[in-house]
C-alpha cells in the first residue's frame, strides 16, 4: 500500500497531458501516483496541428511529450488500452485488457469523436473521419488509388481536411449543409469571400447540400445523392461534420450528462461525483461543449489546481471562442459576437475586392465597445481587436478606423499596451496574461525569445508575438532598464545600425567607420563585424591590406585554426558531389602534406594539420585540380547538402543534387552574421535533413517546399515551412530576399533560428516582407544579392596568384622555417596533435612538420 | 644585448602582426598607428604559437591583442592578461630604425 494519492487519467490527448504537466509543474507531483490510460497507440500529440503530419508523415513530429517525461516523474503511461467501465463505489476502472486500476481521483479527458451523419452508405469503404494520425495514414493509403476526394463539412476542420486531400493530388470537393463555409464563425459576406478564395485554389465548394445517401458510383467508388437531386462522384469521403463528446464511460457509471451529451461539470471541473473530474471536449460547462484547445487547457489547469487543494483558486468560467488561423493559406479570424446577434449591435464593414480582404466589426449600441469581428484575407488587427473586445476598452470615436486602411501611411489605431489591465490575456493558447509577462520581465527576461521560453507565450499559434514584444518593451522602459544593445565599447550602435551606416555612407574601410561613428582602436568584436558587413555590402577581397587585420581568426588566413595553431582546409564540393579524379587529387594533396583527413557533416572532406606556410602550397595544388575555396572558415554559406534525388533514387521526385549545386554556387562567398547551412531533399523522406538547416528545400510533385530558419547544433530548431509547391525561380527569389533581409537585420553571431524567434510578428511577418513585399524593399534586397553573386571570387585563387599575398602566410617574417613546436603523433593511420604529456615522454614517436 | 633586425615596417600590415624567429625564440610583432610592439608569440592558454595572428585593438584605452584561439586579451605594452591577473607573457624591446624593425631578446 502506498500513502500517495492515486490520480488516474483516462485519455492521453493534449488536454489530459496538460493536466499531468500542470500537476508536475506545481512541484508536488511526488504526492501522487499518476497513471494515464490512452486507447491510441501513442501518448499525447498535437491534434491542433494534425495536418502538419503530411509534411513529414512521421508521428514523432507531433509528439507533445518531452523525452523522459514519464520516467523522470514516475508516471505510468499505458497506451493501446481502453477503459471499458468505471466502478464509482469501489473507485476502480477496468480495461479491455482485463486489468483493474484503483483511483482516489479520476480525470476524464476522453475528448470527442467525429460526428458521422447517419446517411445510408456512410460506412462504405474509403469513408473516413479526420481526427487521429491513424485516420491520416488511412486517408493517405487510400489516396494512392484515387482521383477525387470529398469532404463532408465546411467548418474549420473540414477545410483543413480539404487542404490535405488537395495536397495528396486529388480533385477536391467540400460539401456543406449550411449556406456558407465556417457558418459558426463567419458571416455571410466573409463566407462569400472565403469561398471565392478557396475556389481559386481549385477546390469545388457545394453549399446547402443535404446528403441523402451514398451509393456505388459510375466513374468513381462512391456517388453522393443530395436532397435537391444533384449528385457528386468521389473515390474518397471524409466526414468532418462536427464533434460529439465522448461520454460513454460517464453514461455507463451514471454521472450527470447533458441533454445532448457531454459530462456536466462545475467551475472546478468536477462532475456529479466529487472524486471525478471531466476536462476538454468531453465536458459540458454551462450547457456548452468547448471544441477548441485553449478552453481544454484551461480546464486542465483548473482541475489540476483543484486536485492540489485549490491553492490558486482557479475556476473555469467559460472561455472566449475567438479564433485566428490560416486555412489553405487564407487568413481567417473571428471574435465574439460575429453575427451581431446582441440587441442594438451595429456593424462596420470594409471590403476590398481587389486585395480580397473582408473586415467587419460589431460594436455595442452606444458605440463604446467592440462585441465581435470577422476578418478574412488579412487578420493583422486580430490581436488588437481581441484586446478591445476582451477588456472592454473604449473604442475610438470613429470605430471604423479600427479596420480602415490608413491612406496617409500613418500607423493604424493600434493599442498602447499601457491601456491593458494586468489581467488582460495576451496569449490565449497558453493562458498568459499581461501581468504574467511583466512578472517574467521583472524576473530577468530581456527578449521575446526569453519570454517564449519562460512563459510559453506565443509558442502555439504565434498570433500574439507582436503584442508580447510590445509588452516587453513597455515593461523594460518602465523598469528604467536601458537595454544596452551597443555592439561593443567602440561603437554605440547595434549591428543593424552599423550595417545601415556602412551601406548609406558607402563606407569601405574600418578606419573610416571608426573615425565617423566610433572611438578607440576597435576590438575582436567590432572589427570582424565591420569586415562581415562590408563584405556583405561591397564584397571586396577580404585580405586587402585595409581589411586583413579586421578578419576573425579563420577568415584571416582563409582556413580554420585548430587548437595547436595549425589549420584545416576544405575545398568546395558543391552539393556533396565529387568526381573520382577530384577525390584522388584531394587524397594526393592530403598524402603529400601528411594531413589528417575526415569527412564532414556537410558532405565534403576536411584536411587537418596544415601549417600557415603550407596553406598557399596546398591551395595551388587544389586549384590546379579544379577545386575552389569551400569558405569553411567564413561566417558565410558553408554547404548545400543533398540526397541523391530523382537521378538515381527510386523515390526521388526532383533532381536534388542539381538544385543543391545551383544554390551552393549562387550563394557561395556570401558573408552573413553567422554561418549558413542549406540542404535540398529530393522527396518527403527528407534524407538531406533540410529541416535542420537555415534554408531547407524539399522536392514535391509540383515543385519545392521551402523551409527557413532551422538549426542543428546546440539548440536544435525545426525549420518553418515558408512556402509550398513553388517553382525554382520563385524559390531563388525568396531565398535571395530572405538571406539579405537576415544579413541586414540580425545581430552579430545570431543564427537565423534565434533571429526568427525574436522577429516581431514571426513567420507571418517574414512572409509579408519576403512574399508580399510589405516593406517595399524586395527590389533592393534582390539587387544587393545580385551584386554579391556577380562579384564572387575564389579567395584562394586571388591569394595564390599574388606573391605579396602569399608572403602573408609565412610562419616567420624573417626565416623560411616552420614552427618546430607543432608536433603530431600517429593514430589509426593518421596524424593528430601530440598531447603535452606525449611531447614530454614520447620523443621517438613525435612527428615534426619538416 | 643587441638589436636584431627582423623585417621592414612595410612587411607588417597596419593594425596587424607578424611572427619572427630570433634564435629559438618566437616573437609576435604588432604595428599600431605606426608604432611597433613585441610580445611572446606563445598563447599561454592554448600553448600554441599564434598571438601574432590575433586581432589588435583597445580595451578601455589599453592597446591589446586578442588571442585567436580563446580570445583572452594581452596588453601590447606590458604583456599582462586582462582576464586573468595571474597570467602574463614576455614583452620585448622593439624599435624602428628608418624602415627597419628591430627587436631585443634577452637570451
Amino acid at each position: 500500500m502506498t500513502d500517495k494519492q492515486r490520480l488516474l487519467i483516462i485519455g492521453n490527448g493534449p488536454v489530459g497531458h496538460q493536466f499531468i504537466e500542470s500537476i508536475i509543474e506545481s512541484g508536488k507531483g511526488g504526492q501522487f501516483d499518476i497513471t494515464v490510460i490512452g486507447e491510441e497507440p501513442r501518448p499525447a500529440y498535437d491534434r491542433v496541428h494534425l495536418t502538419a503530419w503530411f509534411e513529414t508523415r512521421e508521428a514523432a513530429s507531433l509528439n507533445m511529450v518531452k523525452e523522459g517525461f514519464y520516467s523522470d516523474n514516475n508516471i505510468t503511461a499505458l497506451t493501446h488500452e481502453k477503459v471499458i467501465a468505471i466502478d464509482r463505489a469501489a473507485q476502480t476502472v477496468s480495461t479491455d485488457k482485463g486489468e483493474q486500476y484503483a483511483y482516489d481521483k479520476l480525470i476524464l479527458a476522453t475528448g470527442s469523436f467525429p460526428f458521422v451523419p447517419p446517411v445510408p452508405g456512410h460506412d462504405r469503404k474509403n469513408c473516413f473521419v479526420y481526427r487521429t494520425i491513424e485516420d491520416l495514414e488511412a486517408i493517405t493509403a487510400a489516396a494512392a488509388n484515387a482521383k477525387v476526394g470529398t469532404v463532408v463539412g465546411g467548418g474549420l476542420l473540414g477545410l483543413e481536411a480539404a487542404k490535405a486531400i488537395m495536397d495528396l493530388g486529388l480533385k477536391t470537393h467540400v460539401i456543406e449543409f449550411a449556406p456558407r463555409l465556417m457558418a459558426v464563425q463567419v458571416d455571410e459576406g466573409g463566407g462569400a469571400l472565403l469561398r471565392r478564395k478557396i475556389e481559386d485554389l481549385g477546390v469545388s465548394v457545394h453549399t446547402q447540400k443535404n446528403t441523402q445517401q451514398i451509393i456505388d458510383g459510375d466513374d468513381c467508388v462512391h456517388k453522393l445523392q443530395f436532397a435537391d437531386g444533384a449528385e457528386l462522384e468521389t473515390d474518397i469521403l471524409v466526414f468532418s461534420a462536427g464533434i460529439r463528446p465522448q461520454d460513454a464511460l460517464a453514461r455507463q457509471c451514471e454521472l450527470a450528462i447533458g441533454e445532448r451529451g457531454g459530462i456536466v461539470i462545475d467551475n472546478a471541473c468536477l462532475t456529479s461525483d466529487p472524486a471525478i473530474y471531466a476536462i476538454g471536449e468531453c465536458a459540458l460547462w454551462g450547457g456548452r461543449i468547448y471544441g477548441l484547445i485553449a478552453p481544454g487547457w484551461d480546464m486542465a489547469r483548473v482541475a489540476a489546481d483543484h486536485v492540489l487543494g485549490g491553492i490558486e483558486e482557479k475556476a473555469f468560467t467559460g472561455a472566449d471562442m475567438s479564433t485566428k488561423l490560416k486555412l489553405m493559406g487564407v487568413d481567417v479570424a473571428s471574435i465574439g459576437d460575429a453575427h451581431a446577434s446582441t440587441p442594438g449591435a451595429k456593424c462596420y464593414t470594409f471590403i476590398d475586392e481587389k486585395a480580397e480582404v473582408y473586415k467587419k466589426i460589431v460594436v455595442s449600441s452606444d458605440g463604446q465597445h467592440l462585441l465581435g469581428c470577422v476578418l478574412i484575407g488579412e487578420a493583422n488587427d486580430y490581436g488588437t481587436l481581441l484586446q478591445f473586445a476582451l477588456n472592454k476598452i473604449t473604442l475610438p470615436e470613429q470605430p471604423e478606423s479600427m479596420i480602415l486602411p490608413s491612406l496617409d501611411g500613418s500607423a493604424g489605431v493600434g493599442l498602447g499596451v499601457d491601456a491593458l489591465p494586468d489581467v488582460a490575456q495576451i496569449c490565449s493558447c497558453n493562458n498568459v496574461s499581461k501581468g504574467g509577462l511583466c512578472a517574467a520581465v521583472q524576473g530577468g527576461a530581456m527578449t521575446v525569445g526569453d519570454l517564449k521560453a519562460c512563459t510559453k507565450a506565443a509558442t502555439t499559434c504565434g498570433g500574439c508575438t507582436a503584442l508580447v514584444g510590445q509588452v516587453l518593451n513597455a515593461e523594460l522602459t518602465k523598469m528604467g532598464v536601458e537595454v544596452n544593445t551597443d555592439l561593443c565599447e567602440h561603437f554605440p550602435y547595434t549591428r543593424q545600425e552599423i550595417f545601415h551606416l556602412v551601406k548609406v555612407g558607402q563606407i569601405r574601410s574600418f578606419d573610416e567607420l571608426l573615425e565617423k561613428h566610433g572611438s578607440g582602436h576597435g576590438c575582436e568584436i567590432c572589427k570582424p563585424t565591420a569586415a562581415s558587413i562590408m563584405a556583405s555590402c561591397w564584397n571586396d577581397y577580404i585580405l586587402e591590406p585595409k581589411l586583413a587585420g579586421l578578419q576573425d581568426t579563420n577568415d584571416r588566413y582563409l582556413a580554420n585554426m585548430q587548437k595547436n595553431g595549425t589549420y584545416s582546409v576544405v575545398p568546395r564540393m558543391a552539393g556533396g558531389e565529387v568526381t573520382p579524379d577530384g577525390l584522388i587529387a584531394v587524397g594526393q594533396v592530403a598524402k603529400k602534406y601528411n594531413l589528417y583527413t575526415k569527412i564532414t557533416g556537410g558532405q565534403r572532406v576536411d584536411l587537418f594539420g596544415a601549417t600557415l606556410d603550407q596553406l598557399p602550397k596546398i591551395w595551388m595544388e587544389l586549384i590546379a585540380a579544379g577545386f575552389e575555396s569551400g569558405h569553411a572558415y567564413g561566417k558565410s554559406l558553408r554547404t548545400v547538402k543533398s540526397c541523391v534525388g530523382s537521378t538515381w533514387c527510386r523515390y526521388g521526385v526532383q533532381d536534388s543534387v542539381g538544385k543543391a549545386i545551383d544554390l551552393e554556387n549562387r550563394y557561395k562567398g556570401l558573408r552573413s552574421p553567422h554561418k549558413l547551412k542549406m540542404a535540398v531533399s529530393g522527396c518527403t523522406r527528407e534524407c538531406a535533413e533540410a529541416q535542420s538547416k537555415d534554408v531547407g528545400v524539399i522536392a514535391t510533385e509540383k515543385g519545392w517546399n521551402l523551409y527557413l530558419c532551422g538549426n542543428g547544433g546546440m539548440k536544435p530548431r525545426h525549420a518553418d515551412l515558408f512556402a509550398s509547391d513553388i517553382d525554382t525561380d520563385t524559390m531563388v527569389k525568396y531565398i535571395d530576399r530572405f538571406l539579405m533581409f537576415y544579413v541586414r537585420t540580425a545581430d552579430r553571431l545570431q543564427r537565423t533560428s534565434v533571429w526568427m524567434e525574436n522577429l516581431e510578428g514571426g513567420l507571418d511577418y517574414l512572409r509579408k516582407v519576403v512574399i508580399d513585399d510589405s516593406l517595399g524593399i524586395c527590389a533592393e534586397l534582390e539587387a544587393e544579392m545580385a551584386n554579391v553573386v556577380d562579384t564572387y571570387q575564389c579567395e584562394w585563387k586571388t591569394t595564390v596568384e599574388n606573391p605579396e599575398k602569399v608572403k602573408q602566410f609565412r610562419s616567420f617574417v624573417n626565416a623560411d622555417k616552420t614552427d618546430k613546436e607543432i608536433v603530431f603523433i600517429q593514430e589509426r593511420g593518421q596524424i593528430r596533435p601530440a598531447t603535452d604529456a606525449e611531447k614530454m615522454t614520447n620523443a621517438d614517436d613525435l612527428i615534426v612538420v619538416a | 644585448m643587441s638589436w636584431t633586425t627582423v623585417c621592414r615596417l612595410d612587411d607588417i600590415l597596419p593594425n596587424a602582426g607578424v611572427a619572427a624567429l630570433i634564435d629559438e625564440t618566437q616573437v609576435a610583432i604588432f604595428r599600431v598607428d605606426d608604432k611597433v610592439y613585441a610580445l611572446a608569440n606563445k598563447d599561454p592558454f592554448s600553448k600554441a604559437n599564434v598571438l601574432s595572428r590575433g586581432i589588435v585593438g583597445s580595451v578601455k584605452g589599453t592597446l591589446v591583442v586578442a588571442s585567436p584561439i580563446y580570445k583572452q586579451h594581452f596588453s601590447l605594452e606590458a604583456g599582462n592578461c586582462l582576464e586573468d591577473e595571474t597570467v602574463s607573457i614576455p614583452c620585448y624591446q622593439v624599435r624602428t630604425e628608418g624602415e627597419l624593425v628591430q627587436v631585443q631578446v634577452n637570451c
